[in-house]
């Protein structure tokens, strides 16, 4: 039997039952719309990690103590404390496709300002930190080089700990108690925003390491050197001039592995880029389970229809169809109602995507693989869920199909 | 047992059906039940065989086997010299589509399509093109008498023309054979004659048409009368008066019910 006609005959068989042919379709409807949604989701969120890397300020190289990890995407274990204030200033000045550099420590506590209290992170930072990182503030200033060297009890608030803390009046000149030890603050961070993990980079409170490593910490090494290249290009050059200048410092023979582990924003945007995949995989795999659902309601629907129609069947293979004509048919029913439900749905996934980046607010990325796949996906559907109902159609013994009642 | 057969030519080319001790045995849970025990006959081409007897006596079940729907449980069948019981699934649904066109009593029309795409239907298994089969079609709702029908639904069809579609369809693959079985079952009498004035034209034409009925006013109008009972063949004769249907037509009174639905 020809192709056309089977076609033909398909459209028929499902127009006869529009309701039914129209639900059993909402289930594939639902699945393709779902995982076209969800990956628009994931792409989007892996769009604006992107955008939100390259917004950490340009041509940042990281430097952290420990060894870094193979193919790991965790940073090495702040355990291994070997970078020193000296090894950032030897940096700063040794290496010269080095623009600027910013030592750096950390800890973490209750902060107290009157009668308002908050927990946040304490970044201890140098005086050039902000320019490596494309950050500014808001009101008032941001420390020196004069209060990194004599460790100044200084603070810059970030804009959501500046709102907990002073809900009505300017924080600028106030003290605030940073696990008791009390910090004039002398300025107030821009809005950031959200990163990519979606943590909020406003929750943080900026001092001078010097200050954050005495007074708050328990060991005077650093968590991290911040570096930036002099120009995009150098990025490659700067890690290269570091890397050496630490090795030598650190007295670490040729044969050995480095103790410290330099990143690029590149290493840093694979590594979040490879969350996002995840997090795009998962959702994907859990919109496809309504597709499988989806798919189910074709079998289910075609089983129907195969009992409904064993006369027909008879008939048919009473006047010549072969098992293959029969098999055919009802897998061309089944594949028309799966890439019917996979068209509409991928339409109402694009636009449904559309909706959400423009309610929430969220960028959502429509890509031509995800619409390949959810048509591969119906297709696929359609063949593996029509196939059993057609192969006991055309299995069928001619006499008995006829006898059906 | 009756010989089979006796009096007509067995050899040859013009031998068309050779049955050799059918047996069909269905099984209905512990009980068997003996549809056919041992039927053995030859049928030639051309011949108009009506087949009689008493309801239950294995009529049908002979008839599915002689249209390649059914597998008997033992015996042979040979269709054109071809044993059939030999044969795959595909190989019988073949012979099903070229050589022979079967007629229900009960019509076995697709009702959600039109009368020619019921004729159709056939052809859409064979190797036809898509042009011949629409006048193929077309031509045999002709020869039924049926052509200003053909874009009718069964449901607007009366039962004679229904069974005159079925009929064309049966024939529009030029089969040698036609198989009919009770296909007057469901008509009033002056529609059956109707019918049987179909099969006789096409018997004219050389197709051997084998019909199964138990009214003897029907088989009057064939040449060969096979009467069965309790699965056997009771008795075997040629029809020396055989009726001709165009005739009979004549004389019966109109009954108004066809044509103006
Ligand atoms: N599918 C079947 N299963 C069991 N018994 C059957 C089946 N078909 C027919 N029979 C039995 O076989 C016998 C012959 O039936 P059938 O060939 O239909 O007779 P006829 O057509 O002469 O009335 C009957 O006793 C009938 O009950
Ligand atoms: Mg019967």
């Amino acid at each position: 039997m020809r192709l056309t006609n089977t076609l033909l005959s398909a459209f028929r068989a499902l127009r006869r039952n529009k309701m039914r042919s129209f639900l059993t379709m909402l289930g594939i409807i639902i699945g393709v719309s779902a995982v076209i949604a969800m990956l628009a989701i994931g792409q989007g969120a892996k769009y604006s990690v992107e955008q939100q890397i390259s917004s950490l300020g340009t041509n940042v190289i990281v430097v952290l103590p420990g060894t870094q990890q193979t193919g790991g995407i965790r940073v090495a274990a702040g355990s291994a404390t070997t970078l020193t204030a000296d090894d950032a200033l030897a940096i700063q000045k040794e290496c010269p496709a080095v623009a600027l550099v910013s030592p750096g420590t950390r800890a973490g506590g209750q902060v107290i300002a009157g009668s308002q209290n908050w927990s946040t992170g304490i970044e201890g930072t140098g005086a050039d930190y902000l320019e490596i990182r494309k950050w500014k503030v808001e009101y008032g200033d941001f420390y020196t080089e004069q209060d990194i060297k004599t460790a100044t009890k200084v603070c810059v608030l970030g804009k959501t700990v500046a709102d907990n803390l002073f809900p009505d009046a300017s924080p600028i000149d106030q003290t605030v108690r940073i696990r008791n030890v009390p910090f004039k603050v002398v300025g107030v961070l821009a809005k950031k925003g959200q990163n990519a993990m979606g943590q909020d980079q406003d929750d943080i409170i900026l001092s001078p390491y010097t200050t954050v490593s005495r007074r708050l910490s328990w060991f005077t090494n650093l968590r991290q050197i911040l570096v930036s290249a002099t120009s995009s290009e150098n990025i490659p050059i700067a890690q290269n001039q570091v890397a050496e200048l630490l090795r030598m410092r650190h007295k670490i023979a040729s044969y050995d592995a480095d103790d410290f582990t330099i990143r690029n924003q590149a290493d840093l945007a694979t590594a979040a880029t490879a969350t996002t995949d995840i997090l795009t995989i998962l959702l994907a795999s859990i919109a496809s389970v309504s597709l499988l659902v989806g798919g189910i309601g074709i079998m289910n629907i075609m089983l129907v229809s195969v009992t409904e129609r064993t006369r027909e069947i008879g008939i048919r293979m009473s006047v010549g169809a072969r098992s293959r004509d029969i098999l055919t048919q009802f897998l061309i029913e089944a594949l028309v109602l799966s890439l019917l439900g996979g068209t509409v749905g991928i339409l109402l996934g694009v636009t449904g995507s559309r909706i959400i980046s423009h309610v929430v607010k969220w960028p959502t990325i429509i890509t031509a693989f995800s619409i390949v796949l959810s048509f591969g996906f119906s297709i696929g559907i359609g063949i593996f869920f029509g196939f059993y109902p057609a192969r006991k159609a055309a299995l069928l013994n001619p006499i008995e199909a006829l006898r059906y009642e | 047992m009756i010989s089979p057969g006796n009096g007509r030519p067995a050899e040859g080319s013009g031998q068309l059906i050779r049955i050799d001790h059918l047996v069909k045995t269905y099984l209905l849970g512990e009980v068997e039940v003996h549809a056919l025990r041992g039927v053995s006959l030859q049928i030639s081409q051309g011949e108009f065989v009506a087949i009689m007897g008493a309801s239950g006596s294995g009529k049908s079940t002979f008839m599915n086997v002689l249209g390649c729907l059914d597998k008997p449980t033992k015996g042979t069948y040979r269709l054109d010299q071809i044993d059939v019981g030999q044969l795959t699934r595909d190989e019988l649904a073949r012979i099903r589509n070229r050589k022979i066109g079967f007629v229900f009593q009960g019509f076995n029309l697709l009702s959600r399509t039109t009368a020619l795409e019921n004729v159709e239907l056939p052809l859409l298994y064979g190797s036809t093109s898509h042009r011949d089969r629409r006048w193929q079609a077309a031509d045999a709702l002709e020869t039924v008498g049926l052509a200003d029908r053909a874009h009718h639904y069964p449901s607007q069809l009366s039962g004679g023309q229904q069974q005159r579609v079925a009929i064309a369809r049966a024939l529009v693959n030029s089969p040698s054979i036609v198989l009919a079985d009770e296909p007057t079952g469901n008509l009033d009498s002056r529609t059956s004659v109707e019918v049987m004035e179909v099969f006789q034209r096409l018997n004219d034409n050389g197709i051997t048409i084998i019909l199964v009925t138990h009214e003897s006013d029907i088989a009057q109008f064939a040449k060969r009368q096979i009467v069965f009972r309790d699965g056997k063949v009771r008795a075997d004769k040629a029809n020396g008066s055989q009726k001709i249907a165009s005739e009979a037509v004549r004389e019966m009174p109109v009954i108004d019910d066809e044509g103006d639905e």
